[in-house]
């Protein structure tokens, strides 16, 4: 069966979700294989194979943390021109698609950013994208080479389907240095106990009404009673109330969940190009013109320091 | 210090964009303007000549005879030159074709740095400037909220899929800086009138020796099958609140098993 491969992203061999769903994603296509770069390979190797991934091959060398992006270029390709895999499939985000891009470059093949979806055709792989701020949807193939695809989170349910895989550690050959870009730090991402943005369920946002940091502890409340993620619009985010790893839209992170609930929030095009597929949209906003409530699902025009405490008192009251 | 500042034209991201029949962007029907995202690179490289360094600012896009547009509005706000690379084999390009275009254009002017904008507000890749790198072989120091640019190189703050890093690449080198780098200055009356009088070059595929078959259509590695408009949404209930506001939400978070 032809080969895919995959690249893992991860923390310290913690995989991450958006992977799982890829590996979920190319068994339609072929039978996965992961790409492992960096430290931790032994711990990420059986989370791998529970999702089908066949092999594991593992490039353990210090130019992975070292450098920005070019390490895995150099290994995707080399790992690529040996196996000749039917298609590459990477994590959206300014990483993976940076490296889609110049693994795509180095192979001579076609490549698709974003997609929300992936299928088999009998001539390859055919995406999805939602595209023009979410008010389109595009269905596209790769003509030449070896597809590279980059998939946004959320496309697929991560669905296991176990094999031991096969471990298979690589030497590769990095590309000279000057043209390589050092990493002086790196600062993980904070994890908090609340689900991440884009793996959440249910996102409860806030926007310039709630008119300061310390008030945003009320969109917090109702994403806790909701079990919801935390987001925040562009205008919030460059107040400086909430950190900007939370921001919802074009320029932040784009949000599918079941239900988007956005306070204190208008609607702009570019807030909308984050949500605007979410399943059910809920809007509170005390202008009854604010555009968000165009493509709400359920509306209140109100204020959201009334409205919201006493959903959370309804929500605590109902489940007793 | 030779800046090139990458901008480009895109169709007004607050209008309703649409497709031409064929799948390509229909550039008629909706006004197009410089990219918003790019006006924080153009304003990130007047910075760094007003930082002291002595720069010379061009400004490159490409795309039809109105992206020329996209060239006077960045002119207005400070700079130098422009080049518009404009030449009808060029429609339909890919990434791949554009980045082909644009590095041909950067090596002919010559570059110590080149500046992008962290994606287009129309295709949205974010790789053109990743693209740059890898054909100009030259370390991309990419999606910045902040740079610095420093004893012949430049040290900025990425936000990454996973981490936030601090990054490093000597010069000459092409970077991209996000909607965090810095607000962008409008143009003054002054700069509008001084824009006029800059020079503008425009250059087609035979002046930078790329064939016709290598972009537009037929170069491009990708295709759109079908391009469809989702149904608009459709507006729910908008109930003022009365007072149990709240309560009423709950009943409808209820209904739908949210609660
Ligand atoms: C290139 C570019 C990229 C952008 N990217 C993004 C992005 O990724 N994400 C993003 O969000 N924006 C983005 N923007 C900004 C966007 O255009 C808007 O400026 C932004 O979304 C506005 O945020 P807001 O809705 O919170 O604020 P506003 O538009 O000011 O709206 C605040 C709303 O709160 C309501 N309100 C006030 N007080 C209360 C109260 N007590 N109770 C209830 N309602 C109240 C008001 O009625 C109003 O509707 C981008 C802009 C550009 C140009
Ligand atoms: C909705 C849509 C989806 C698309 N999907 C794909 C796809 O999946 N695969 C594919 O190969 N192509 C795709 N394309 C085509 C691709 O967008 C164009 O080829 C484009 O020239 C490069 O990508 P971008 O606009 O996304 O640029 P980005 O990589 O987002 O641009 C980043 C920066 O590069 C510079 N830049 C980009 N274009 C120009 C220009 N013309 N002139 C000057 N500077 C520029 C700017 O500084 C810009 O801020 C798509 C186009 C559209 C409209």
């Amino acid at each position: 069966m032809a080969e895919i491969l995959v690249l893992v992203d991860h923390t310290d061999g913690a995989v991450r979700k958006p992977t799982l769903e890829l590996l979920t994603l190319a068994r339609r296509l072929g039978e996965p294989s992961a790409v492992f770069l960096g430290q931790g390979a032994d711990t990420a190797t059986e989370v791998l194979g529970r999702y089908g991934a066949h092999k594991v091959y593992v490039v353990d060398a210090p130019e992975v943390e070292e450098f920005l992006v070019t390490p895995a270029v150099d290994a995707l390709t080399q790992i690529a021109e040996s196996t000749s895999p039917a298609a590459i499939l990477l994590p959206s985000g300014p990483d993976g698609k940076e490296t889609a891009a110049r693994v795509a470059l180095r192979l001579e093949s076609g490549l698709i950013t974003d997609a929300i979806d992936v299928t088999a055709d009998e001539d390859g792989p055919v995406t999805e994208q939602s595209v023009f701020a979410a008010t389109y949807q595009v269905t596209a193939h790769v003509t030449q080479g070896v597809p590279v695809i980059t998939v946004k989170p959320n496309a697929t349910a991560p669905e296991p389907a176990p094999v031991t895989p096969a471990v298979e550690k690589w030497d590769v050959t990095f590309g000279p240095a000057s043209a390589a870009v050092k990493v002086l730090s790196r600062a993980p991402r904070e994890r908090s106990d609340r689900p991440e943005l884009t793996e959440a369920d249910i996102v409860v946002s806030g926007g310039r009404g709630v008119n300061g940091a310390e008030n945003f502890a009320v969109i917090e409340r109702l994403a806790d009673a909701l079990g919801a993620a935390v987001g925040a619009s562009r205008a919030a985010v460059d107040a400086g109330w909430y950190p900007h790893s939370h921001q919802v839209g074009q320029t932040g992170t784009q949000v599918s969940p079941g239900l988007y609930l956005a306070a204190g929030i208008s609607g702009a095009i570019q807030h909308r190009a984050g949500m605007q597929t979410s399943k059910t949209i809920v809007a509170v906003n005390k202008d009854e013109d604010a555009p968000i409530f165009d493509l709400a699902d359920y509306g209140v025009v109100g204020d959201l320091f009334k409205v919201l405490p006493q959903l959370v008192e309804e929500i605590e009251r109902r489940r007793g | 210090m030779k800046i090139v500042v990458c901008v480009k034209h895109v169709p007004d991201a607050t209008a309703d964009r649409t497709f031409t029949e064929d799948g390509n962007t229909d550039r008629e029907s909706v006004d197009s303007l410089l990219s918003e995202l790019d006006e924080y690179a153009v304003e990130q490289a007047l910075r760094v000549a007003e930082s002291g360094v002595d720069a010379d600012i061009t400004y490159l896009t490409i795309g039809p005879d109105d992206a020329k547009d996209a060239l006077r509005k960045a002119l207005a706000m400070g700079g130098d030159s422009a080049v518009h690379v404009s030449d009808e084999d060029i429609e339909g390009s890919d990434a791949f074709g554009t980045s082909l275009v644009l590095a041909r254009a950067i090596e002919r002017h010559g570059f110590d740095l080149v500046v992008c904008g962290m994606a287009s507000t129309d295709g949205t890749m974010g790789v053109v400037p990743a693209l740059l790198a890898e054909r100009l072989g030259v370390p991309a120091v990419t999606h910045l909220d902040e740079l610095a640019i420093e004893d012949g190189a430049v040290t900025g703050r990425r936000e990454g899929d996973s981490a936030t890093v601090r990054v490093q690449g000597t010069l000459p080198a092409v970077v991209s800086v996000t909607d965090r780098s810095g607000d962008a200055r409008y143009p003054s009356f002054k700069g509008i009138m001084a824009a006029k009088k800059k020079p503008l070059e425009t250059l087609d595929l035979a002046d930078l020796g790329i064939a016709p078959e290598q972009v537009g259509r037929t170069g491009a590695r990708s295709a759109v099958d079908t391009a469809a408009k989702r149904p608009p949404r459709t507006q729910g209930e908008i109930v003022a609140d009365d007072g149990a506001g709240g309560v009423g939400l709950a009943t409808f978070l209820t209904a739908k098993k949210f609660i």
